[in-house]
């Protein structure tokens, strides 16, 4: 480990809740101080990750070096309505229905 | 305070592809809710995307219809949030390395001058589903139909300056979209979304002011309308002394207002991140070079064509190379009638004018171009006038035959038998003593202005069909 002081970033609780809320991911009031610990000490290990030098290393999409395979403009899909619509909650007139949301 | 507007446009097209651009559910526009919604496109557990080849093509058209850079390797990216009608909680999008890079594009004002909008990038992704708010006991309704149809985002650099700019730039990228055949262009289906970035500064400065961002405006009347509110809004608001706020806001055609979109301050961290089922997307030069040999001739190309091959002034050339099965239609006309100016007048002026009057497209025209040309022949050969013309064309729009037959049908042919013109001339003066009085007494200047009387009268006894130039010379010989 080198001996300069960390620059890793550390996350607080009002992050976490923030987080959170973008995941949709309920955290009890009484972890979020735990999340928060374990979540800077993750990014601890990024920052050495980071202090790896990659000057000039193309990034890695792919160990292989693959590229992305493309697809015949065809349609392949019947409906298939019945059989997706038989596992939902709720359905009506064909649609999905969910509590709702207004804009 | 005088302020000067400043908008950038983003713009959601969707592209004319049969399949969605990850899976392989059809994109055909009005069907039964959730009939095109495949297993990937409901996200179901373990679906993969697969890019379509056809999406990437017309990605590609687009860049090098409007001379951009295009990136050779481009990459997706997860835009993270959520909604109802977008099932995985990510919309594929494309965030760093864009398909289409910077490029520029040329519009044309009505007073015929020009201006470069500059295009910062455009780059693919997938459509989200719709949601409807209607009576579902409370809940709403989700239709996947779209969700996956592929779009083409197009973003400009914040370079225009006003409402009429903002609608410039729109028509003459929907004239390229489907000029390149990549897009159907229809506004009404949704086929063509305008975001609104807009934000006032006064004049003579060069920061950019607090910007409002007007969401999902599809028609062009209702993007300059929604500019104009938005600018009159702003500009209260600054003259009062105010700050204007950042937000996203929806226009409501019915009232001719902008109002807030009521959403969470945290709704714009997307946390985009690379999408870990698709690969870097590599594009080489062979599949570069057989597209750019595959575009046809483009809306600024036809239009420098028409005024040095048909001699058209660039501002008509500019209207009749808007559209491509206008050009066509315009081309068709002119090359069986003979003569382009004639036939370019026509269709500008009769046939565009009488399309916009029944609200229809040039695509529905009841008027098949070779019948517009046997009109125009027939004003060219003599048989009738300019005036009787438009009596036929407007029997031929209501659906009464081709040119020859409404002209004999309706026994519309023009008078040129000098002996029963010569009769005609001779009653309209036998008819009217004072006139040829006055006639006979006034000086030449005058008589110009005198003889309009016995042409009219001549060409009422004829019901319009005098053959004018000839009424005229027996005139003046009678006369004396």
């Amino acid at each position: 480990m080198s001996d300069k002081p960390s620059t890793a970033p550390s996350v607080d609780r009002e992050e976490i809740e923030k987080i959170a809320e973008l995941a949709r991911i309920r955290i009890a009031a009484d972890q979020t101080a735990e999340v928060a610990s374990r979540i800077t000490r993750i990014l601890a290990m990024v920052d050495t990750l980071q202090a790896a030098d990659t000057a000039g290393i193309e990034p890695m999409a792919n160990p292989l070096d693959a590229t992305q395979a493309l697809r015949p403009d065809v349609v392949t899909e019947g409906n298939r309505r019945e059989d997706f619509q038989a596992i939902a909650p709720a359905v009506e007139n064909g649609l999905y229905l969910v509590p709702k949301v207004i804009e | 305070m005088h302020f000067e507007t400043v908008i950038g446009l983003e713009v959601h097209l969707q592209l004319a592809t049969q399949s969605k651009i990850f899976s392989g559910s059809a994109t055909a526009f009005g069907a039964e809710p959730n009939t095109q919604a495949s297993a990937v496109d409901l996200a179901m557990p373990g679906m993969l995307p697969v890019l379509n080849e056809q999406a990437v093509r017309f990605a590609v058209m687009f860049g090098l219809g409007i001379g951009a850079e295009i990136g050779r390797r481009s990459v997706f990216d997860r835009k993270n949030y959520f909604y109802p009608d977008l099932p995985k909680g990510y919309q594929i999008s494309q965030f760093s390395d864009p398909v289409v890079g910077r490029g520029t594009f040329e519009i044309q004002l009505e007073d015929g001058s020009t201006r470069e909008i500059g295009i910062t990038r455009a780059h693919l992704e997938e459509d989200a589903g719709k949601s409807l708010h209607e009576d579902f006991h409370g809940c709403s309704g989700i239709d996947l139909n779209r969700a996956g149809t592929p779009l083409l985002e197009i973003v400009t650099d914040p370079d225009i300056r006003s409402a009429e700019e903002a609608v410039a730039y729109l028509k003459a990228l929907h004239s390229l979209v489907t000029y390149l055949g990549i897009s159907d262009g229809n506004m009404a289906e949704g086929s063509m979304r305008c975001d609104i970035n807009i934000s006032l500064r006064p004049v003579g400065s060069d920061t950019l002011g607090t910007r409002a961002e007007i969401k999902n405006v599809n028609s062009f009347r209702f993007v300059e309308k929604a500019i104009q509110h938005e600018i009159e809004r702003q500009s209260d608001i600054l003259e009062d002394g105010g700050k204007v706020v950042q937000e996203t806001r929806l226009y409501d055609a019915d009232r001719n207002e902008t109002r807030p979109m009521r959403s969470k301050e945290v709704a714009n961290d997307y946390r985009y991140f690379p999408e870990p089922d698709l690969l870097p997307v590599e594009l080489d030069d062979a599949f570069i070079e057989e597209l750019r040999e595959l575009l046809p001739e483009l809306p600024r190309e036809k239009r420098a064509r028409f005024v040095s091959d048909y001699g058209l002034g660039d501002y008509d050339a500019g209207v009749l190379a808007a559209s491509r099965p206008l050009a066509d239609y315009f081309e068709a006309v002119a090359s069986e009638a003979g003569d382009a100016k004639i036939a370019a007048n026509w269709v500008q002026v009769e046939l565009l004018g009488r399309l916009n009057r029944d609200e229809k497209d040039i695509t529905d025209c009841p008027v098949p171009a070779p019948h517009l040309a046997q009109l125009i022949q027939r004003i060219l050969d003599n048989s009738i006038s300019g005036k009787i013309a438009k009596q036929v064309f407007e029997s031929m729009w209501n659906g009464e035959g081709d040119a020859d037959s409404v002209i004999a049908a309706k026994g519309l042919k023009q008078v040129s038998d000098s002996g029963e013109l010569e009769a005609m001339v001779a009653s309209v003066i036998d008819g009217n003593p004072e006139q040829v009085e006055q006639y006979r007494a006034a000086d030449e200047g005058k008589r110009k202005k005198l003889v309009g009387f016995f042409v009219g009268q001549v060409m009422k006894v004829s019901k319009g069909q005098a053959n004018p130039q000839m009424v005229n010379q027996l005139l003046a010989d009678k006369l004396g």
